[in-house]
């Protein structure tokens, strides 16, 4: 207890904190980051109302106005949709699903790419050049293609029965499949570097394995570019699936991520129904811009030679 | 010359390869066409002879041998969505596609070229700031909203524009352009900026940066010192030479122009090649899905060996170095 402590007051007193509350630009974004991953994980607590249960709903309600247009009333701060759904509940229960398919995507494009990375950077010879030119192809086509063909195709290959429930799993592994190579990379020029040190060769001679070496020896070492690589494509992994979902290959209303919202909404656009879209755009917009934020200033925090 | 030319699409022909591949692989492991295309009522007899006749029972090399070779000869198949051959339905929307991504990609240069000047020159002016905070912003936002802001005020507020469709177009040929008519152009305009902001933004930061790696250099020191007046130096010494990396990038980025337009295309209902795309996914339309994945997989290809050509004929020392190397003088 006291040791936790204690290194937590270690933390409070380090260079890291110290450049962090001098940036406002990164106070701000983190505050915006927490206030929307609260949003997310306690919304069925601290939703105004839920969005899922039909017997709340009420077509008398539906299209209010929210707060800004003149007749706007409390009950819905952004209004409500075409079913009489509050917006900012859905953008809440929204943004639990954005945040959750990006993480998870993201998560799982680490996992294949840091494998790969390693590999190819300890393997060297065929190996290397053969993994890296699968990435570099990857690499000059838009990502948001890559997850699309992907999604796609594994579409077309499931019955179509089984297509909502699973279509939260396909977007993960669509877009994790488009944005490995980034990842892969980086391990790769970082395990290029370590596998020549001394401790890699004292690993070597006592006899180690190779996939001990790799996973206990140097892992550990090319860790570090992976956290801001993980933050700065964050941003770009909700984006991207949000894309999809816009788009109307994503999720579907029973699982409405904020690009679902936005697609929904954009029918009622020419009506004058404005808010039912703009609102999660909104939403979306302020979320990614603070993530992205986020991870510029930790990789200029986390960079030696910006100091 | 000639030699540089032959390695370069030498070097350009496995990667074709390996993208016919996945697009064949696509077809091939991907739904079972015989399967649909019996029916509810077959025998095995049947069934055995479709197999023959559509050449499933060859080997897998075989297979894929023919359908590159198919591809080569512009035979993607046929839509399952449409019941119409791929070819035509890819040949009928690639005009609007291309047009779209040209006037996006015009209109960056257009402007992004004179705010990056703009910009690198007086770069602690309030409004070169403002020029770059704006840029950011561009980034941030996606593309789908851009569009869908646009439309609100352009189309549903002002009622200036159209917020869907080409407008009138006139055929030319095959070729189906909406550069001739008044509704045409308007209806251009919304899609090619939401298209063509984003590449905006990058062309803006580029030259702006370029001009202040320029402006720095001996070079235009001694031009100041020669007494050339601001708009010389600035223009005729310093765009200049900023220029050869931005028409780069915007070859280069074409491409990407090209397949990022399936967005712009589902927002504003633009009848080109990414809106098929979506539309085929959404029912896993398989060949029209393959046929794209070709298309682009070849225009990127062809782009990269043209600004390769381009490098080659613009910079005098890559030739030097080439014939160095051959051992040549």
């Amino acid at each position: 207890m006291r040791g936790a402590a204690r290194a937590l007051a270690r933390f409070a007193d380090s260079d890291f904190v110290y450049s962090f509350s001098r940036s406002p630009v990164a106070v701000v974004s983190l505050l915006v980051v927490v206030i929307c991953i609260a949003a997310a994980a306690f919304a069925p607590l601290i939703a105004p109302h839920d969005p899922f249960d039909l017997a709340s709903l009420n077509l008398m309600d539906s299209f209010r106005p929210p707060l800004l247009a003149p007749d706007g009333e409390w009950t819905y701060p952004l209004g409500t949709d075409d079913q009489g759904r509050d917006v900012l509940s859905g953008i809440m229960f929204g943004m639990r699903i954005s945040l959750l398919v990006g993480v998870a995507s993201i998560v799982f494009a680490s996992v294949v790419g840091v494998a790969i990375g390693l590999l190819a950077g300890y393997a060297g010879g065929t190996i290397d050049a053969l993994l890296m030119r699968v990435a570099d192809v990857q690499l000059t086509f838009p990502s948001i293609l890559i997850a699309l063909l992907v999604d796609g195709v594994v579409r077309a290959a499931l019955p179509k029965d089984m297509h909502e429930q699973l279509e939260i799993y396909v977007i993960i592994l669509a877009i994790g499949i488009a944005r490995w190579p980034q990842f892969a990379r980086v391990v790769r020029g970082s395990t290029l570097v370590e596998r020549n040190r001394d401790y890699v060769m004292a690993a070597r001679v006592i006899g180690l394995s190779r996939v001990r070496i790799m996973a206990t020896h140097i892992l550990p070492n090319v860790l570090g570019p992976v956290l801001v690589i993980a933050t700065l494509t964050l941003g770009l992994a909700i984006l991207d699936e949000a894309t999809l979902s816009f788009l109307g290959v994503g999720l579907p209303v029973t699982q409405p991520s904020l690009g679902t919202l936005i697609r929904i909404g954009n029918d009622f656009l020419f009506s004058g129904e404005w808010w039912v879209t703009i609102f999660p755009g909104v939403a979306l917009v302020l979320m990614v811009l603070s993530i992205n934020l986020l991870g510029d200033w930790l990789r200029d925090a986390l960079n030696p030679r910006l100091r | 010359m000639a030699a540089f030319i032959l390695s370069r699409v030498l070097q350009a022909i496995p990667v074709l390869l390996v993208v016919g591949f996945i697009a064949f692989a696509m077809f091939a492991f991907v739904g079972d066409p015989v399967v649909t295309m019996l029916g509810q009522d077959y025998t095995e007899a049947q069934r055995q002879a479709l197999i023959r006749s559509l050449g499933l029972d060859r080997s897998f090399l075989v297979q894929y041998a023919h359908f590159i070779w198919a591809a080569l000869h512009g035979d993607f198949g046929i839509s399952y969505r449409l019941a119409r051959p791929v070819a035509g339905l890819i040949a009928e929307r690639l005009p609007a596609t291309l047009e779209l991504s040209f006037t996006a990609s015009v209109l960056a240069l257009v402007v992004g070229v004179p705010m990056g000047v703009y910009t690198g020159i007086f770069r602690n002016a309030v409004s070169s700031r403002l020029f770059l905070a704006f840029s950011l912003i561009g980034v941030s936002l996606p593309t789908f909203l851009i569009g869908i802001l646009l439309i609100l005020v352009f189309s549903v507020m002002l009622h200036w524009l159209p917020s869907f469709g080409r407008g009138d177009v006139v055929h030319l040929g095959w070729w189906s352009t909406g550069f001739l008519t008044i509704s045409g152009l308007k209806a251009l305009i919304l899609p090619a900026i939401t298209l063509g902001l984003f590449q905006m933004t990058l062309i803006m930061r580029l030259v702006r940066a370029e001009m202040l790696e320029v402006l720095r250099t001996d070079y235009i020191k001694f031009a100041r010192a020669r007494g050339l007046s601001d708009r010389a130096v600035n223009f005729g010494h310093a765009l200049r030479n900023t220029l050869v990396p931005v028409i780069t990038i915007v070859g280069l980025q074409f491409g990407l122009v090209v397949a990022f337009s399936i967005v712009t295309e589902t927002v504003f209902q633009w009848p080109g090649v990414g809106l098929l795309l979506i539309q085929s996914i959404a029912v896993a339309d398989i060949p029209v899905m393959s046929a794209y994945l070709l298309l682009i997989a070849v225009l990127f290809v062809v782009i990269n060996l043209v600004v390769d050509l381009l490098y080659y004929a613009v910079d005098p020392r890559l030739r030097i170095e080439r014939r160095a190397a051959a051992g040549v003088r």
